[in-house]
């Protein structure tokens, strides 16, 4: 309340309320200290320790240590679920967004709530169900060993459970932005007699264009950088079902720090190359919710 | 068809059932047969390994240290959001990017980084050690991964709130004579505390799950370090499939509260609006 008196003597410019003040300026500065000291220990200084630690010994043990053999099956393991995964959850999100986000009908919300599922439960459950349904305690186990067939750790265990944790990150993107952008250009089109899935590819798909690739990448960075749920269905053997973390955690408890930090910086990479295209996306005017 | 309203464009048999079978076979039954692993095991045996001491030290670290996180985001993930929305300062553009790193980046990531960087002869843990505050390795450092990992919740969540409130409200208020505390208080505050809320809860609720970042930089002792999901893994490595599934039922349950309290907190913080219209 005393504040307000020196203001009042001011000129009329001067007196906007709630700048111009040495209080201000010291709690503007206060906030953004803190703000940056928290972001600098918590955030930026791991993300250069991993720089750092992968490089300690220079650029020639750092580029061996990536063509270590078991090293090298880890990222074609990873590239690879990735490279099936992906796909996979893009087209159910499509679908998903278009059931949803086109039509009215009962149950909608429970329907949503339930493809968020996989936010809310820990990465540890997400592998776990597998075992329970495929291991060879599981509900499907003893058949599948009588047909000599192999999920659980092995490449099919690693691929449901990343698929299980990134499912829900292309759809819900995309029911968002279709529920916004509207349904009045895919009437049209259909009344003037394209068909369905032309119209899905000429009008909606482009409409969507920048959530999609949004969805697609958090997603791919979810599935190449997957660790609990992973690690509880792969078996951990090496240079077989051993993902990138997978291979980061073995080389970490084996005090191979340079081995560990390259193939973390590797993904480190990527993560930066994702909130980059995220930024991007951004950019063309599309905003997150 | 009343399940669902005509509409002229087509393709909803195809799409809805599409998405309804694969989410079913995905996310459905995997989980239903985490519920009927627990639910086969008799009484006794599941109250004993749910409550057995070991699970009850787990439970106490998890969600104490999840809580804790939750705070402090709170209280700095609202600092960090104010920031980033009222502020001009060189850089702000690549923080604003850049919050949203522990999304992205892998768990395991953060963990084996967390662990160098707050080692006794880490570039921070030396500096903490002269103070006798050890972070890697004790309950202290389960609380820093924690709190990286679920950041971004609590700042995402009040961002948007906080370019929401009206500032010739406040500055009407301040030209009548409030005071900066005041303005906070009978402004700011209630225009954002859903959002907040929401951002505390969403914290806790993917804090309460994590596993990667934080097995590297805590000790993993039972009783004392030792996490919930860590204990599920350690009774699967056993084989013990019923006793995990019994653990991660009880896990299960708490998310979905999670999730359920995250639903009625984003409705309040609909309605709220229009209630302070009339």
């Amino acid at each position: 309340m005393a504040t307000a008196l020196p203001r009042s003597a001011v000129g009329a410019d001067a007196v906007r309320p709630g700048q111009h003040t040495w209080m201000d300026a010291i709690v503007r500065w206060a906030f953004i200290t803190t703000s940056l000291a928290f972001l600098a220990a918590v955030l930026l200084a791991p993300l250069a320790t991993v720089f750092v630690m992968a490089f300690a010994k220079g650029v020639k043990p750092y580029l061996a240590t990536l063509a270590d053999p078991d090293t090298l099956a880890a990222i074609r393991l990873t590239l690879i679920t990735a490279l099936v995964v992906v796909p996979i959850n893009t087209v159910f999100g499509l679908s998903a967004a278009w059931a949803i986000a086109k039509f009215e009908f009962r149950g909608k919300s429970v329907l949503i709530t339930l493809i968020d599922l996989p936010l809310a439960v820990s990465p540890v459950i997400s592998g776990m169900v597998f075992l329970l349904l495929f291991g060879l305690h599981g509900w499907f186990g003893v058949w599948l060993q009588e047909h000599d067939l192999s999920i659980v750790f092995a490449l099919p265990g690693i691929m449901l459970a990343t698929m299980f944790v990134t499912f829900p990150y292309v759809a819900r993107e995309l029911i968002p932005l279709m529920q916004q952008l509207g349904n009045d250009e895919e009437e049209a089109a259909i009344t003037l007699g394209a068909g369905g899935w032309m119209t899905f590819f000429r009008v909606t798909l482009p409409k969507v264009r920048w959530g999609l690739v949004y969805g697609m990448v958090l997603c791919n960075a979810r599935a190449m950088g997957e660790f609990g749920a992973v690690s509880v269905v792969s078996g951990h053997i090496r240079g077989l079902t051993n993902t990138m973390p997978l291979q980061i955690e073995i080389l970490y408890n084996e005090y191979n720090f340079v081995g560990a930090f390259a193939v973390a910086s590797l993904l480190t990479l990527l993560a930066l190359l994702t909130l980059i295209v995220k930024t991007l996306v951004e950019r063309t005017g599309y905003r997150r919710r | 068809m009343s399940f669902r309203k005509a509409s002229v464009l087509p393709g909803f048999g195809l799409t809805f059932g599409f998405t309804t079978f694969f989410l079913s076979a995905i996310v459905l039954l995997p989980l239903a047969a985490l519920v009927l692993a627990a639910a086969s095991m008799h009484w006794s045996d599941f109250v004993h390994v749910v409550f057995s001491p070991r699970a009850l030290g787990s439970y106490r670290l998890s969600f104490g240290a999840s809580l804790l996180a939750a705070s402090i985001n709170l209280v700095f993930g609202f600092i960090i959001a104010w920031t980033l929305v009222r502020y001009e300062f060189p850089g702000r553009k690549v923080i604003d990017a850049l919050i949203d790193m522990p999304f992205a980046l892998p768990t395991a990531v953060s963990g084996i980084a967390l662990a160098t960087v707050f080692a006794q002869n880490g570039w921070i843990g030396r500096y903490l050690e002269l103070f006798g505050i050890k972070v890697a390795y004790t309950w202290l450092g389960v609380v820093l991964a924690l709190t990286l990992i679920s950041m971004p919740f609590a700042v995402r969540a009040v961002q948007p709130a906080l370019l929401e409130v009206q500032r010739e409200l406040e500055e009407a208020a301040e030209t009548l004579g409030a005071g900066r505390f005041y303005v906070f208080r009978r402004i700011i505050l209630p225009t954002v505390l859903p959002a907040v809320l929401t951002g505390f809860t969403l914290s806790f609720a993917r804090a309460v799950g994590e596993y990667g970042s934080v097995i590297f930089i805590a000790g993993n002792l039972p009783m004392k370090t030792e996490i919930t999901p860590l204990l599920i893994v350690i009774h699967l490595e056993e084989f013990d499939y019923q006793g995990a599934a019994a653990l991660g039922l009880v896990m299960l349950t708490i998310s979905f509260a999670m999730l359920l309290a995250i639903n009625l907190l984003q409705t309040w913080g609909r309605r709220r609006p229009v209630r302070a219209a009339h």
